[in-house]
């Protein structure tokens, strides 16, 4: 199992991983509205097309979350994640309509070990995420800590 | 009525509180972020957290949850008083989010607001882009979650 986990060393400075694709359907943007966001232009089409948004479109929180998730498909599961200290800088760019298709990347753009805890490195992402007609819809500058090959303690 | 007028620049608001179960916290951690310290308890105890954890997703989305419990309570007493709720749009992004510490299964965490700037767009007339700090804090008092929150008031 050890040679398929994804470690610190893996991360080199210029690798992109996929992201997506992600489907955001109308219930799932609902739902995640009524118990996060509850705003009308997350959970009504008429009141979301007088909006700012255009039409009825998720919460910027759904849309992190969902991110989340096609990283984690791509390549925080197997690996030696330890989490994320957080987020430099996030730009929500368009809305995300209902029936977007989210696709994008990840790209590795600093690595280094972290001095504070021997066995640990700290990798800094760019992740960019389109829709399905290749707009710009997020844009993240973020940090995530992994474990050195050799201590893979909190591996998934 | 604008939130300049309601609320001053650097006073702290308290929006809420939420408890973070840990059906609740593996629940979203299955649907966003199933990485093993959110989804598993037995699991999480040999990761570098030692226990059950929430996803930092769900944490923020907390911070949201409370911001619009506070607006709908605001609504309700400015209308009572014959004033008209400032209006809302969408946020342009954040910056400087920090996961400080963990918010683990059964923590308590009151989010704050504490506006920083209210200042009209001038690539948009009609809109103001107000910025704040945004925190949450658990019941020891310690602070979890900090973030440079934006958000867009129409005028």
């Amino acid at each position: 199992m050890a040679q398929h986990v994804r470690a610190y060393e893996d991360f080199a400075v210029g690798t992109v991983f996929p992201l997506g694709p992600y489907a955001m359907n109308r219930d799932d943007i609902i739902a995640f509205a009524q118990e996060f966001d509850a705003q009308p232009m997350h959970l009504n089409e008429e009141a979301a097309s007088k909006s700012l948004l255009g039409g009825l479109a998720a919460s910027g929180w759904h849309t992190n979350a969902a991110i989340m998730r096609m990283m984690f498909d791509s390549y925080i599961d197997a690996s030696t994640s330890q989490g994320s200290p957080g987020i430099d800088k996030l730009e929500w760019k368009k809305p995300v309509l209902v029936g977007s298709v989210l696709s994008g990347r990840s790209t590795v753009m600093e690595a280094r070990p972290l001095k504070s805890r021997p066995g640990m490195g700290i990798v800094r992402f760019l992740n960019e995420v389109e829709n399905q007609s290749g707009e710009l819809v997020c844009r993240s500058e973020f940090s995530v800590i992994f474990a050195m090959r050799g201590d893979e303690k909190g591996a998934a | 009525m604008q939130m300049n007028e309601l609320y001053p620049a650097g006073e702290r608001l308290t929006l809420g509180t939420v408890t973070f179960t840990p059906e609740d916290i593996i629940e979203f951690a299955r649907k966003f972020d199933p990485q093993p310290f959110h989804t598993d308890a037995e699991l999480a105890r040999d990761t570098m957290f030692g226990a059950l954890c929430a996803s930092g997703w769900h944490t923020c989305a907390g911070w949201m949850k409370s911001m619009m419990a506070f607006q709908k309570r605001e609504a309700k007493r400015l209308m009572a008083e014959g004033k008209t709720p400032p209006r809302m749009g969408p946020s342009p992004g954040f910056a400087n989010l920090r996961w400080v510490k963990p918010v683990f299964a059964g923590d308590t965490i009151t989010y704050t607001l504490t506006p920083r700037e209210f200042r009209p767009m001038a690539s948009r007339p009609g809109l103001l882009l107000n910025t704040g700090i945004a925190e949450g804090i658990n019941q020891n008092g310690e602070t979890v979650l900090s973030f440079e929150t934006t958000v867009i008031e129409y005028i």
